[in-house]
């Protein structure tokens, strides 16, 4: 008995450097790849260590490293990690009602990455998210981009940080009939529009005043986080990701990004199947929705399945979101197939699952596709992505195994389940804010 | 709605309908070619004139091969007169016909006549009439069954004019028909219509204790008149929290209170009935006082059928105890009862069964929170297991999407643990046997309604298409969805 514990010590102590540098480095091979960037390999090999990608290729022309783990994935299909571009899972925060223009307000001030949200999240097969606050206000506050990277304590352990150290995100906006209540918000769509422009007037003076000012603390205008974020805005270090359904609504977004020299992604654009070509001159990108009835709001009730597929025959870059609540993350590779159902493209809709949307994020250098020196973060399926029938049965983050089906509370969060689901009410866009708060 | 077929074009198929017959929200705006085209709805166009009749029935093809549609339509034999659909006599050919009342018949033929099915079997031994229009598919099913759905009480803008789905005034009023309400121009109707559903049990969204009396409509009619099937089918019930008050002071507040208001109300039925239902004594004055009927009370009267087991009531429930208290409810007034919803029946799975309780079970791809935080995408599989009856539904949603898609919900449970043609059970057969109209609906057996489903490949895949619908041997969608 004197012994024991001490062995055990030893294995403690020696076992995770030994496994750790095995389980970084692994070769799985025999999976169909569907690598995005290229054509789809029917029995590829994907090479992974210290969370990247050293190697991806057909199996009779990727010669497997010594050291690395084989993983047989004969009958799988291997494909990058999902991007979601607009989700709301892991707590409800952003702006509250005192206002409808609230720029210095962090989401990740207020997310839980406990929240089963994100298990659901993983065992569909995501690996990035942007998280934003709602579409009840004009500017509902900074979004953030997040990746689910194993035993995340808190939502630092999560960040995508960016040259400077800071961690990565967007500006969330909305225009239409979400952001319209009552007041201080505006209650028409003109009043809307001014607001935000005069808003963006005040950031221009504002970043004017600090280029004056040359690094002279003397002449620096007081702090104002709001305005500082809003500048970040301006100098497009912060993407503006834009809740916007009808054709005259898109249109606004885009005279405003226009006059203020703002980069835009289009999200939901229900109506953009109107106004397609229009956008595609803009060359602004879009991030599509796909839910099973039009209507719910007087904004969706043109909503078109067909909204992906016309978009990508115009020329606009198409990625597509969860807005989980309003779809399930589990139900993501649902999405692209629906849009694949009324016509959009197999491989734009692939594209819009991964690779499109890492580039709305500028993340498009670490992940969205199988390319050599990229995150390792992909997903391990029974069959074809498109099919009802396939299962993710592993979500890979870095190297890092963060879902399989195989293991009882994983296959829970997958299926649902006693113990599976969210106490909160979900949140469904303005809904709850509009009456709650 | 009209067809018209002309022999003397020479190219074949020139299906046309009326403008007035386009009906989902697609097709209204007034949008450049392209976008109408882009939605497949070249179709559509009224009376094209004849020289454009071939390029646009060859466009029209193109643009079915391009989104992989396995061309509905048609060898047209002959008619001189151009039938109305009304009395159109039409038959169907699939690659695999999946009648649900046997095997699924490989190159099966079911013919339709004057709206119900005349024939049904393998090509080799059906016969088509002369001069029946024939529709070819990879897939036939009996039309869908959704057998809950809100729509047409609910309606797609979901503004206060088209929301009746429930009534918040008072907790308890069977005496609400959904006849009442029921929008047969709904688009939402023929959305899901657009998808194969032919037949819905269109009843109250879950959130007082009794919202009122159901009905059994197809997705057709231009008023639920001519939709109607089952005018009242149920008397639709909430016994769980959903049904409860938030607001001090209103009741009910706790399940405690909602049972015990369920209860009164029945009891005061059952006094109702008693008296209403008390056969004339002849004798003594006080007798005769007795005998004063109790002036007609539509609510009373309405549970009176329940208590009578001449209508079921629906009941939702999910959490484990209010499961528990719907049977236990069951049992007191040997009531009838389809359970809705129903998210933790898996724990329930003995107790349903030996109760003899079928289930009306919830969406497997509703959001999982609240009273539905425990739901499963395999609900639906583990109480087939259990051999408890089940039939799909699309349920109520008050935001978006505004409805769910049976066929849809059904893939999902297809693919969490339900054989194929179990999955198709729970939105053909099962509801119809369940909602007590398997002597019309489906399945496709010769005598019933020629409501099908045609479909370019496994109707449960995401990328498959509904190419065309029936309902009653009129082609009420062909638009390939």
């Amino acid at each position: 008995m004197q012994r024991f514990p001490s062995t055990i010590l030893w294995m403690l102590v020696l076992m995770p450097t030994a496994c750790s540098a095995q389980e970084r480095h692994y070769a799985f091979v025999g999976a169909r790849l569907i690598p995005i960037s290229g054509d789809e390999i029917a029995e590829g090999v994907l090479v992974v260590r210290d969370g990247k990608i050293t190697a991806v290729g057909a199996t009779s022309d990727v010669s497997i490293p010594a050291g690395a783990l084989r993983v047989e994935m004969n009958g799988k299909v291997i494909m990058p990690g999902l991007v979601d571009t607009h989700t709301h899972i892991g707590g409800f925060g952003g702006a509250d009602s005192s206002a409808p223009i609230q720029p210095d307000v962090r989401i990740y001030d207020s997310l839980n990455v406990l929240s089963p949200g994100f298990r659901r999240a993983v065992a569909g097969g995501l690996t990035t998210l942007n998280i934003m606050p709602g579409s009840g206000h004009l500017l509902s506050g900074q979004t953030v981009y997040v990746k689910m990277r194993k035993g995340g304590k808190t939502i630092d352990d999560w960040f995508y940080l960016d040259a400077d150290g800071h961690p990565m995100g967007g500006m969330k906006m909305a225009n239409g009939t979400n952001s319209q209540r009552k007041k201080p918000f505006p209650g028409t769509r003109g009043k809307s529009a001014a607001l935000v422009r005069e808003r963006y007037i005040k950031a221009q003076e504002y970043r004017d005043k600090i280029k004056r000012a040359d690094g002279d603390p003397e002449k620096m205008p007081a702090r104002d986080l709001g305005l500082e974020a809003l500048v970040e805005v301006l100098d497009g270090k912060r993407i503006v990701h834009h809740h916007t359904h009808r054709h005259d609504d898109i249109m606004t977004v885009i005279r405003l990004s226009k006059e203020f020299g703002f980069r835009v992604v289009l999200h939901h654009v229900s109506e953009g199947w109107k106004v397609a070509d229009e956008i595609a001159r803009a060359g602004v990108p879009c991030s599509v929705i796909v839910i099973d009835s039009p209507g719910g709001k007087l904004e969706a009730v043109n909503m078109s399945l067909k909204t992906g597929g016309i978009l990508e025959r115009a020329g606009v870059k198409v990625a597509f979101h969860t807005d989980d609540w309003i779809t399930d993350s589990r139900l993501f590779l649902r999405t692209a197939a629906l849009a694949v159902r009324a016509g959009m493209s197999r491989a734009g809709a692939l594209n819009a699952l991964t690779l499109a949307g890492a580039e709305m994020l500028d993340l498009s250098d670490k992940v969205g596709s199988l390319d050599v020196g990229k995150d390792a973060d992909f997903i391990v399926l029974s069959g074809d992505p498109l099919s009802v029938y396939a299962k993710v049965l592993e979500t890979w983050v870095e190297g890092v195994k963060v879902f399989d089906r195989t293991d009882a509370t994983d296959y829970l969060h997958a299926v649902g389940g006693y113990g599976a689901g969210d106490d909160l009410t979900p949140y469904l866009c303005c809904i709850e804010q509009s009456e709650d708060n | 709605m009209s067809i018209r077929f002309n022999k003397r074009t020479s190219c074949e198929p020139s299906l046309r309908l009326k403008t007035s017959d386009v009906s989902t929200n697609e097709a209204t705006p007034s949008t450049p070619l392209d976008y109408k085209e882009g939605l497949g709805q070249v179709l559509l166009r009224p009376n094209p004139p004849r020289s454009s009749l071939c390029k646009r029935a060859r466009k029209q093809h193109d643009r079915f091969r391009r989104i992989g549609a396995w061309a509905l339509v048609i060898a047209i034999t002959t008619p001189l007169l151009a039938p109305s659909v009304a009395t159109a006599q039409v038959a169907v050919r699939g690659k695999t016909v999946y009648t649900m009342a046997g095997d699924a018949i490989k190159d099966g033929v079911v013919v339709i006549r004057d709206g119900k099915i005349a024939a049904v079997g393998p090509a080799s031994g059906v016969v088509i009439p002369d001069g029946f229009t024939v529709l070819s598919a990879e897939v036939v099913t009996p039309g869908l069954i959704d057998a809950h759905a809100t729509v047409g009480l609910t309606g797609i803008f979901n503004q206060d004019h088209d929301q009746d789905q429930i009534e918040h005034s008072a907790p308890i009023q069977p005496e609400l028909r959904a006849i009442d309400a029921y929008n047969a121009h709904e688009e939402l109707i023929k959305w899901i219509r657009s998808y194969g559903v032919t037949t819905v049990h269109a009843a109250h969204a879950p959130g007082e204790i009794i919202s009122g009396q159901t009905l059994i409509a197809k997705t057709r009619g231009n008023t639920i008149d001519d939709a109607v099937i089952v005018p009242t089918a149920a008397i639709a019930a909430t016994l769980s929290p959903s049904a409860t008050k938030k607001e001090r002071g209103k009741s009910p507040g706790t399940r405690g209170k909602l049972i015990a208001m369920i209860r009164s109300e029945l009891i005061k039925a059952q006094e109702y009935l008693a008296k209403r239902e008390k056969p004339k004594s002849e004798s003594t004055n006080d007798d005769a006082k007795d005998d004063k009927k109790p002036a007609r009370n539509l609510r009373l009267e309405a549970l009176g059928r329940v208590l009578k087991r001449e209508l079921p009531l629906m009941v939702a429930a999910n959490h484990v105890q209010d499961i528990a208290n719907v049977l236990r409810v069951a049992d007191e007034f040997h009531i009838r009862i389809w359970l809705d919803s129903a998210a933790e029946s898996y724990l329930m799975l003995d107790e349903i069964k030996a109760a003899g309780i079928p289930v009306i079970v919830h969406p497997p791809m509703m959001r999982a929170f609240r009273e539905l935080k425990n739901m499963s995408m395999e609900t639906a599989s583990r109480l087939i297991a259990a051999g408890i009856p089940v039939a799909m539904q699309s349920g109520f949603e008050s935001y978006v999407p505004k409805t769910r898609v049976v066929l849809f919900e059904a893939a999902i449970a297809a693919a969490n643990g339900l054989t194929f043609e179990q999955a198709l059970g729970t939105i053909t057969i099962e509801p119809a046997k369940l909602l007590g109209i398997a002597d019309r609906v489906g399945s496709l057996e010769v005598g019933k309604d020629g409501d099908l489903a045609l479909y370019d490949g496994d109707p449960f895949e995401y990328t498959s298409h509904c190419i065309g619908v029936i309902i009653e041997g009129e082609v009420v969608s062909n638009t390939p969805r």
